[in-house]
Parts: C-alpha cells; sequence; structure tokens
C-alpha cells in the first residue's frame, strides 16, 4: 500500500511542473538583459527599446508584461516550448530563422560596425577584405558573427573567434587577440567611450531588422502583436522609445 | 506537411544545408577530443607526480632524519598541497577566464590555453585518485619490497604503483568522463567545440533542439567507447588476479 502511494506521488511530480507556463492575463517577454540600449538593468526592473515597446505592446493588448532574463542562447527555446510567449533581444530576422520561428512586424533597425585599436592592424573594411589573414571578435550568433562567417571566414579571408559575452569580445581587442570586433553600434559607442584607443571604422558593416520572435504555432499571439505593433508605429510612439534612448546627435 | 516531412526538412536546414554539421559539429568534435586527450596526458603526468610527492612525505617523513632533504621534502609537499587546494577551489569556468585573459592576456593559442588549463584542473584530481591508490596498497607490500633488497623508489615503481593503477582504473576512467564532458565551456574563451557547434547551428536557425540532441548523442558515444576501453584494460589487468 505504503509502496503504491510513494509511486502515484511520484508520478504527479512532472505534473506539477506543467502548471508553470504564461497564463491568462500575462504576456511573457524573454530577453537577455545585458544589451543596452535595447534591455539592461536600471536597479531591479529592465528597461530598454526591446523592455519599452514590449510594455506597450503588452498594454494595447491589455495584459501583463512579464519579463524572463535568461542567455541569448536559451531565448528561442524558451519560446517554442511556451515557457515565454515571445522572445525581444535585439533578435534579427533571418530566412533562416524564419523556418522555426515566425517574426513580427520589424519594430528597429540595428547596424553592425567594426571596432578597431587605433594602433591595430585593421584601419578600413578594405583592410579586411583585400588585405586579409585578420582574426575577427564576434558575439555568437549575432548577425555580427554570421555575416562574418559568410563573407570572411567561409572565403578563407579572416579567422573569426566566436566568444560568448560582448564584454569578452571587447577584453580581446584590446589585449590583441582579435584585430577587430563586429557588433552592434549603440554598444559600439558606449565600449568606445570607455576605452580610449579604441574608434568605430566609418564604414557599417550591415544592417538588420529586429522583431519579436513568436513561436510558429502561436500565430493568434503573432496577429495581436502586429495589430498592436503596426498602431504603435503608426502613432509614432515606437519611435519616441527609440529616439528617448538613442541620442542623434 | 506531414510530421515526418517537417522533421526531415528541419534536420536537413540544421546539418546538410550549407555543410553545417561539417563545418560546427565535426570540427567541433575535433577540437573537443584534441583537447580531452592531450589534457589527459597533462593530467596523468602531473598528477602522478603530485600523487608520489604527497605519499612520499606522508610515508617517510617522520623517518626521516633531520636535513636539507628532509626540508625540501616539507616544502614541496606543502607546494603540492596549495596547487590542489587552489586549483580545486575554483570552478572549471573561471580558471579557463583567467588562464586566457589574465595570465596569457597576450597569446592567440586559445586551444593551447584550454589544455593546458584542463590538463592542470584535471591534474590535481587525478593526483588525488592516484594518491588514495597508493594508500589502498598494504603497508606489507612495503615491507616485502624493502626486506627483499629494494630501495624505496623500486619498490614503488615495481610493487606498490602496478598495483595501485589497478585499483584506480574505475576512478580515473571517471576523471577523464568528466574532462571530456567539461570541455563544453570552451566556447567562453571562443573556440568552437562541439557543444558550441550545436549552439551555432542552433542560433543561426532558430532551432534548438535537433543540434543539442545530436551533441547529447555524440558526447553519450564517447563516454560509451571511453568506458568500454577502461573496461577492456581493467579485465585485461585483473587475469593475474586468480594465480
Amino acid at each position: 500500500m505504503k509502496k503504491t502511494i510513494v509511486i502515484l506521488l511520484a508520478l504527479l511530480i512532472p505534473l506539477s511542473f506543467t502548471a508553470c507556463g504564461s497564463s491568462g492575463n500575462t504576456l511573457t517577454m524573454a530577453t537577455d538583459a545585458l544589451f543596452p540600449p535595447y534591455e539592461f538593468y536600471e536597479g531591479e526592473s529592465i528597461i530598454g527599446i526591446d523592455a519599452d515597446i514590449a510594455r506597450l505592446i503588452a498594454g494595447k493588448l491589455g495584459m501583463e508584461l512579464e519579463i524572463m532574463d535568461m542567455d541569448f542562447e536559451a531565448i528561442v527555446g524558451a519560446v517554442q516550448t511556451g515557457k515565454a510567449d515571445m522572445g525581444m533581444a535585439g533578435m534579427a530576422v533571418t530566412e533562416d530563422r524564419l523556418q522555426n520561428v515566425n517574426f513580427s512586424t520589424s519594430y528597429a533597425t540595428g547596424i553592425q560596425v567594426v571596432i578597431v585599436r587605433d594602433d591595430g592592424p585593421v584601419q578600413s573594411l578594405d583592410d579586411l577584405f583585400e588585405t586579409g589573414g585578420f582574426t575577427v571578435g564576434v558575439l555568437t550568433n549575432t548577425t555580427g558573427d554570421i555575416y562574418t562567417t559568410w563573407d570572411l571566414e567561409d572565403e578563407g579571408l579572416a579567422t573569426v573567434e566566436r566568444y560568448m559575452k560582448s564584454t569578452d569580445v571587447l577584453l580581446a581587442l584590446i589585449a590583441g587577440k582579435v584585430d577587430c570586433m563586429v557588433i552592434d553600434d549603440e554598444p559600439a559607442k558606449a565600449y568606445v567611450a570607455d576605452n580610449p584607443g579604441l574608434k568605430i571604422l566609418d564604414t557599417v558593416y550591415a544592417t538588420e531588422d529586429y522583431a519579436i520572435c513568436v513561436a510558429k504555432k502561436n500565430t493568434g499571439l503573432l496577429d495581436k502583436i502586429n495589430a498592436a505593433l503596426d498602431e504603435l508605429i503608426a502613432d509614432g510612439s515606437v519611435q519616441a522609445v527609440i529616439d528617448k534612448y538613442i541620442k542623434v546627435d | 506537411m506531414s510530421w515526418f516531412e517537417a522533421f526531415a526538412a528541419k534536420f536537413h536546414q540544421c546539418f546538410v544545408q550549407d555543410g553545417r554539421f561539417a563545418n560546427f559539429m565535426l570540427s567541433g568534435l575535433k577540437v573537443t577530443l584534441q583537447i580531452t586527450f592531450s589534457a589527459a596526458i597533462i593530467s596523468i603526468s602531473l598528477g602522478s607526480f603530485l600523487a608520489i610527492v604527497r605519499v612520499t612525505h606522508d610515508k617517510n617523513i617522520a623517518a626521516m632524519y633531520p636535513g636539507s632533504k628532509r626540508i625540501a621534502l616539507k616544502a614541496f609537499n606543502q607546494l603540492c598541497k596549495l596547487c590542489i587546494t587552489v586549483v580545486r577551489g575554483i570552478p572549471m569556468v573561471v580558471q579557463l577566464m583567467i588562464w586566457f585573459f589574465v595570465v596569457f592576456a597576450a597569446s592567440r593559442n586559445a586551444l593551447g590555453i584550454a589544455i593546458l588549463a584542463f590538463g592542470i584542473n584535471s591534474a590535481v584530481y587525478t593526483a588525488e585518485i592516484v594518491r588514495a591508490g597508493i594508500m589502498s596498497v598494504d603497508h606489507g607490500q612495503t615491507e616485502a619490497g624493502r626486506s627483499l633488497g629494494l630501495g624505496y623508489v623500486h619498490t614503488m615503481r615495481f610493487i606498490i604503483l602496478p598495483q595501485a593503477f589497478k585499483n584506480v582504473l574505475p576512478a580515473l576512467c571517471n576523471e577523464f568522463i568528466v574532462l571530456l564532458k567539461d570541455t563544453a565551456v570552451v566556447g567562453y574563451i571562443a573556440l568552437c567545440d562541439l557543444t558550441r557547434g550545436a549552439y551555432l547551428i542552433a542560433g543561426r536557425t532558430y532551432e534548438p533542439f535537433l543540434p543539442l540532441v545530436a551533441a547529447a548523442l555524440i558526447y553519450l558515444a564517447m563516454v560509451i567507447v571511453l568506458s568500454k576501453l577502461f573496461g577492456k584494460l581493467e579485465r585485461r589487468l585483473r587475469t593475474s588476479d586468480s594465480h
């Protein structure tokens, strides 16, 4: 008898986990809050372009926004398994990704730039593409990583080193482990401002569209997000959020 | 589209398209194996050395006459103890980052740094395993060796160590399995190993499950092969036991 009860209780354990998913009136957003000005901590709360736009969308839908901060690598899995309703972390739309998740309308444009040392061997994009043989530091799985893999590594023009934290790429650049780094222009500006001896190349490396990622099967939510986003873009609220964080000088 | 067709499409996208399996996972597997084997060699040689210093100290220090040899052995023993304490007390990832960004800040040889970091980390555990093995051999064996006229070094080399080695094989196998799986963190210093290879595919396709399951299966296969090899070695060494 005792054994039967124990076995029954053991079988119940997994059930207690299934109730953890998002419920009813909360919109759960998965993000990696180490990416200013798109998402970062100010005190206890996560703010930034993505977080603020998500709050506006939740407001439009009459829902409460809940932000789950996690490693960037975990976001898509969390969205696909329903642990989060949507992923918003400066995620760029690519053909490959569209086969496995849906993306909303794009709400912002990202720019990938190249940071170099003032006295370093790379001083222009031409150096990278024509001289060749340099080592490029990127953040794993960002578009900077994807594009440099295609343009430089696959063509045999450069070695691409993929770091897991953008601050580690920066450390590697300063220490001379890499000759340049390709990264989003907003964090790049902050890095260059904080570290004398570094500069951003004038020519941008690539541009990309940021969008919200939603699970393939969750088309109902995608439609709702798109409707809300379209209104927010039309009435200028999205631009207002972007202007708040990115000062044009 | 049927379930199978959808799966086939995903499989194609993750592993076939752009030669992803070969470019990311197989080249990653090569890095994983390179680090594991080279680190294992450092681990076993440095680990045995540390263990022998520790054992020699513990077994002989009481009987030694005061003098420079005794002082040297004591100092050496303390140094080994310190190394073991420090390395064992720091998480692998932190050690790796310190080797890469602090100790060898100017070096570009990430693979070499990883091999050194994993080798040293594993060595301190191997040292304790080997020490346990040596201590587990009955003291009577040493006495027998010494009474037959063998010196300390020869007794160690021909009588104690062979028996100790046999005793520690299961624990050593464990240690190498841990070493193999620990290498999954080398992505932190921008090396692309098997785990990172899987993540690179996941990040490019936004399909995390297939690459991760594939990586898991490859690790599992490697661990099974490793256990089998150790099992075989154990049986071979045990054949003399029945006589």
